[in-house]
C-alpha cells in the first residue's frame, strides 16, 4: 500500500507547492501537530491540508479492509491501526475545540484583524462553529441577565470578561532546527534580556511566547 | 450587605463538584437582578440631587453602588457561564440526549443553548470529510489493546512467531 498523498502547500513566496507524502509521514505529521497543539497554551494554526488526507487516508484504509480476506490476520492489524489514527485525529480536533470554545472572544477577533495572506488559526469550519458558539453564548446572557439590568450596564464585554490564553506557560520542546541568537526576556525586573542558541536535538523547558513562532515555523516540537 | 446573594449564587458553584450541576437557582439570580435595579435607581436620584443641590458628598455614595452593581453583574454572568461549561461538558460525557435527573436541574434557556450547542457540534463534525464526517465524541481514550490476541492453529502462525510479528500468549 505505497501509496504516496498530494499535500498541497504554501511556499514562502505564496504560491502553491505540491508536497507529496507517504503516508506513514502523513501520520507523523499528524502526531506532531497533535503534540503541538496538546502542549501549547494557546490555538496553533489551522492544519486542514492534513486532517483532509488523514481523512482520506482512514477511508482508502476501510475500503481495503472491505476487499480483504475475512479472518486475515492483517484485517486486525489494519484496524489497529486505523483506530490508533482515528483516536489521534480525534483527540486533536477535540483539544482545538476545546481552545476555541474557551478562548472564542480573543480568538474571532485575532481571526477578525488578521490581515491578507496571513495564515488563520480557523478552518472555514472551526470558523463558523467559533461563531455559532459565541452568538449562543451572547444570545443566552443577553436574555436571562443582561436585558433585565440597568441600560448602562447591558453591554457586556466578552473580551474583557473572558480569560486571555496564558502565554507566559512553560512548555516543553526538543529542537529539529538549529536556532541562533532567540532572545529570551527575563521574568523578573533584576533579570536582563539574554540570547540563547537552540542546538539541533536538544530539549528545554522555555516560556511559549520565547518560542511561538518557531513551533509554527516548525523548528521545533513541543513535547 | 450589598451583593451577598450573588455571593451566594458563586460560591454555590464553587462548592459543587465538576460534573454535576445543581438546580437552577432562578429565585437567586431574581433577587440579584432586583438589588440591581435598586441600587440603579437610588443612583439615579443621587445623581440628579448632586447635579442640582450640589451636594459632594453624594459622589462617594454614588460610587459605592456603581461598585456594588459592577460586582453584581459579574457574579451573575459567572454563575451563569459557569453553568453553560458544565452543561456542555454533559454533551461530551453523556452524549446527545441528557439524564432526565440533569434535565429538571436545567432552566429553559439553558435548554436552548445546549441545543443550539449540539447542532453547532454535529455541523461540525459532519463537515469533516467522508459519508458522515468524523465522530470526535467517541474514541475519547487511546486504544487499549497494544496487542491483538488471536486464537490460530499453530502452523498458520510459527512463521510469524519466528520472524518477531506475533507472540505466542499462554492463558
Amino acid at each position: 500500500m505505497a501509496e504516496e498523498l498530494d499535500l498541497t502547500g504554501q511556499d514562502s513566496d505564496g504560491g502553491s507547492e505540491e508536497v507529496v507524502l507517504t503516508p506513514a509521514e502523513l501520520i507523523e505529521r499528524l502526531e506532531q501537530a497533535w503534540m503541538n497543539e496538546k502542549f501549547a497554551p494557546e490555538l496553533l494554526e489551522s492544519k486542514c491540508e492534513i486532517v483532509e488526507c488523514v481523512m482520506e487516508q482512514l477511508d482508502h484504509m476501510e475500503e481495503n479492509l472491505r476487499r480483504a480476506k475475512k479472518g486475515d490476520l492483517k484485517v486486525s492489524i489494519h484496524r489497529m491501526e486505523m483506530e490508533r489514527i482515528r483516536y489521534v485525529l480525534s483527540s486533536y480536533l477535540r483539544c482545538r475545540l476545546m481552545k476555541i470554545e474557551k478562548f472564542f472572544p480573543h480568538i474571532l477577533e485575532k481571526e477578525k484583524t488578521r490581515r491578507e495572506g496571513e495564515s488563520s488559526s480557523l478552518s472555514p469550519e472551526e470558523f463558523a462553529f467559533a461563531k455559532e458558539y459565541m452568538a449562543n453564548t451572547d444570545t443566552y446572557l443577553k436574555n436571562v441577565a443582561l436585558k433585565h439590568m440597568p441600560p448602562n450596564l447591558q453591554k457586556m464585554d466578552l473580551l474583557r470578561s473572558v480569560p486571555k490564553p496564558d502565554l507566559d506557560s512553560y512548555v516543553f520542546l526538543r529542537v529539529k532546527e538549529r536556532q541562533e541568537n532567540i532572545l529570551v526576556e527575563p521574568e523578573t525586573d533584576e533579570q536582563r534580556d539574554y540570547v540563547i542558541d537552540l542546538e539541533e536535538g536538544s530539549q528545554h523547558l522555555i516560556r511559549y511566547k520565547t518560542i511561538a513562532p518557531l513551533v509554527a515555523s516548525g523548528a521545533v516540537q513541543l513535547i | 450587605m450589598f451583593c451577598e446573594k450573588a455571593m451566594e449564587l458563586v460560591r454555590e458553584l464553587h462548592r459543587t463538584p465538576e460534573g454535576q450541576l445543581p438546580a437552577f437557582n432562578e429565585d437567586g439570580l431574581r433577587q440579584v437582578l432586583e438589588e440591581m435595579k435598586t441600587l440603579y435607581e437610588q443612583n439615579q436620584s443621587d445623581v440628579n440631587e448632586a447635579k442640582s443641590g450640589g451636594r459632594g458628598a453624594l459622589i462617594s455614595t454614588i460610587k459605592l453602588r456603581h461598585c456594588c452593581l459592577l460586582r453584581n453583574r459579574r457574579c451573575a454572568a459567572a454563575y451563569l457561564y459557569d453553568r453553560l461549561l458544565r452543561i456542555r461538558a454533559l454533551r461530551w460525557e453523556c452524549g446527545s440526549v441528557l439524564p432526565n435527573a440533569l434535565r429538571f436541574h436545567m432552566s429553559a434557556e439553558e435548554m436552548e443553548w445546549f441545543n443550539h450547542y449540539k447542532k453547532s457540534l454535529a455541523t461540525y463534525m459532519r463537515s469533516l470529510g467522508g459519508d458522515e464526517g468524523l465522530d470526535i465524541t467517541q474514541d475519547m481514550k487511546p486504544p487499549k489493546s497494544l496487542y491483538i490476541e488471536h486464537f490460530l492453529p499453530r502452523w498458520k502462525c510459527e512463521q510469524l512467531i519466528r520472524q518477531g510479528v506475533l507472540e505466542h500468549v499462554l492463558s
